[in-house]
């Protein structure tokens, strides 16, 4: 049983990486404009954090966290939606190529769908976020006063791995909908986008009933909220458990799983437009 | 002359039509332009309740404009976009060569075009966060009836400064070949500069007049500042119409420089033979 899955996933990602290649090599046939688009990415995404930088100016602290501690959410945040943008976030252009009947073609290859749309346009710009996120939690991390366990050092990389999966199954999820909805691709933003403004922030200037959507509804408090006030040792505003600081390895497989379901539903659903 | 006004006139109604048959889509950006509303709604407030009347904005106004804000980003497409990426993907067919050579005037084309966009824009995703602010209790709506015709003057000459910027960034692909690169650049100038991401009085001295001088902030700040009444509730007062003036000047000198980069572009076209 578990060795036809393994072979699945195997598959679909040499698939995803033969197709993102391509991608990649189209993207740097116009090199200037791909290296200022690069440039302008890297300053667009920047521009969130200097405008925390120039509040933070004025107040010294936002809804009682410094500005280091606010650069550990940005940079978690950033690095978590940049990594699966990068990697599968073109899957959000799925309703136009339902509209233009690319997406049958794409159906009878020989590679698994959902790989082909997840590199479709791929292209190494989409770095510039993750890596001006990651330059800011660095930053943040050497302002920090942190006491280093081992538990605390492994959290690290557990939480940033887990919220790129929670967020990776965010855009999945979200590209399920357009097999019914083909024009319904800005709703996800709210989620993706929307997501790591919200994340960005700390938890308590927002009101209750939207944390707690965002930690039992759709999962995004686990990519960073959660497990930093664990390192953080502050207290949850909804007075959660400990234990879920540690828990988003388990939220990011929830996720996965429920983001494959949904675009299974979505494939089975799908009819084309005869286009 | 009456011809041809009824000939723009039929264009921007084909710019509103076009976007309308999107009901889906428009909806699902009205709700992300809403969602985007409450999360840095909840940031200004936090930053305001720390700091009441910094920038000087009170709480309320502070919070009102951000729904504001949100409201006008597609308007005035101060994340680009709008007739730029029709005018892109012609470039990329080779159509544009054409588009020069038809008896249509071209800047006059896609301006007439972005009109018609920009007002089915802002009577569907400018409408609907502001609603949903005021609905939620955070945003304000201004005390003067007489506030809103400045308002709606104040946005429409935010669009052509917006239009002029774009214009001239989708004009210089004639000699980069590819303007993607000048777009981002572009892209992210406007979003700090317009004050979408930060009212411009809270940046450092420098950079808070220089922004306050350039086009950009012609395209939100102005705009919101006019809405929250920045300048008093009665709204004809001069310093109002030096708001409106400073958007009027920029409108005109944006437009005139796209007329002569039309021109120079128009003259290359027959010297690389079309």
């Amino acid at each position: 049983m578990a060795d036809p899955l393994v072979a699945r996933v195997c598959w679909a990602a040499t698939s995803w990486r033969l197709a993102a290649a391509m991608w990649m090599r189209a993207a740097l046939s116009y090199r200037t404009s791909f290296v200022l688009t690069s440039l302008g990415s890297l300053a667009i995404t920047g521009l969130d954090f200097v405008v925390l930088v120039l509040m933070l100016r004025h107040t010294g602290r936002l809804g009682g966290w410094t500005l280091p501690e606010i650069g550990l959410l940005y940079g978690t945040s950033g690095f978590s939606l940049g990594v699966a943008d990068l990697l599968i976030g073109s899957v959000d252009g799925l309703g136009e190529r339902i509209r233009s009947g690319e997406l049958d073609v794409l159906l009878i290859r020989p590679a698994p769908a959902l790989s082909m749309v997840c590199a479709e346009r791929f292209t190494l710009r989409r770095i510039a976020r993750p890596l001006q996120a990651l330059a800011v939690l660095g930053w943040s991390l050497g302002e920090l006063p942190l006491h280093w366990t081992w538990g605390r050092i492994l959290l690290l990389p557990t939480l940033l791995i887990s919220g790129t999966v929670i967020f990776g199954a965010v855009f999945v999820a979200g590209a399920a909908v357009q097999f019914w909805w083909d024009e319904s691709r800005e709703f996800q933003n709210a989620f993706t986008y929307g997501g790591a403004s919200l994340l960005s922030h700390p938890p308590g200037i927002y009101a209750r009933k939207l944390l707690a959507g965002a930690t039992f509804g759709i999962p995004l408090a686990f990519v960073n909220w959660l497990p930093l006030l664990y390192l953080l040792d502050r207290p949850d505003p909804l007075g959660l458990p400990a234990a879920f600081g540690l828990a988003s390895p388990l939220a990011a497989v929830l996720s996965a799983l429920g983001a494959g379901l949904a675009w299974r539903a979505g494939l089975r659903a799908y009819r084309g437009t005869g286009s | 002359m009456d011809t041809s006004a009824g000939l723009y006139l039929a264009i921007a109604r084909g710019g509103f039509r076009r976007y309308s048959t999107y009901r889906v889509a428009t909806l699902a950006g009205a709700f992300t332009n809403t969602v985007f509303g409450f999360i840095l709604a909840a940031t200004f407030l936090a930053l305001w309740r720390a700091k009441p009347g910094l920038g000087g904005y009170g709480t309320e106004q502070a919070v009102t404009y951000i729904w504001v804000s949100q409201a006008l980003l597609v308007t005035v497409a101060a994340w680009g976009g709008g007739f730029q990426d029709d005018i892109q993907a012609r470039f990329r067919t080779g159509d544009i060569a054409v588009d020069l050579y038809r008896p249509v005037d071209f800047l006059g084309w896609w301006l007439a075009a972005e009109l018609g966009r920009a007002a089915f824009q802002l009577l569907t995703r400018g409408v609907v966060p502001l609603a949903v602010g005021v609905l939620a209790g955070q945003a304000v709506l201004p005390h003067s009836v007489l506030t809103w015709p400045v308002f709606l003057v104040s946005v429409l000459l935010a669009v052509l400064v917006s239009f002029g910027l774009r214009f001239l960034v989708s004009v210089a692909a004639f000699w980069l070949h590819d303007a993607d690169g000048l777009r981002a650049l572009m892209l992210v100038i406007s979003m700090f500069m317009s004050g979408m991401l930060l009212p411009l009085t809270l940046f450092p001295e420098g950079l808070r007049q220089a922004a306050q001088a350039l086009p950009w902030s012609a395209i939100i700040q102005v705009p919101c500042d006019v809405f929250l009444e920045r300048y008093g509730d009665r709204p004809l007062t001069g310093r109002v119409l030096g708001e409106l003036g400073f958007q009027l000047l920029w409108a005109v000198l944006l437009l005139a420089a796209g007329r002569l980069a039309q021109a120079l572009a128009t003259r290359k076209v027959v010297v690389q033979g079309g």
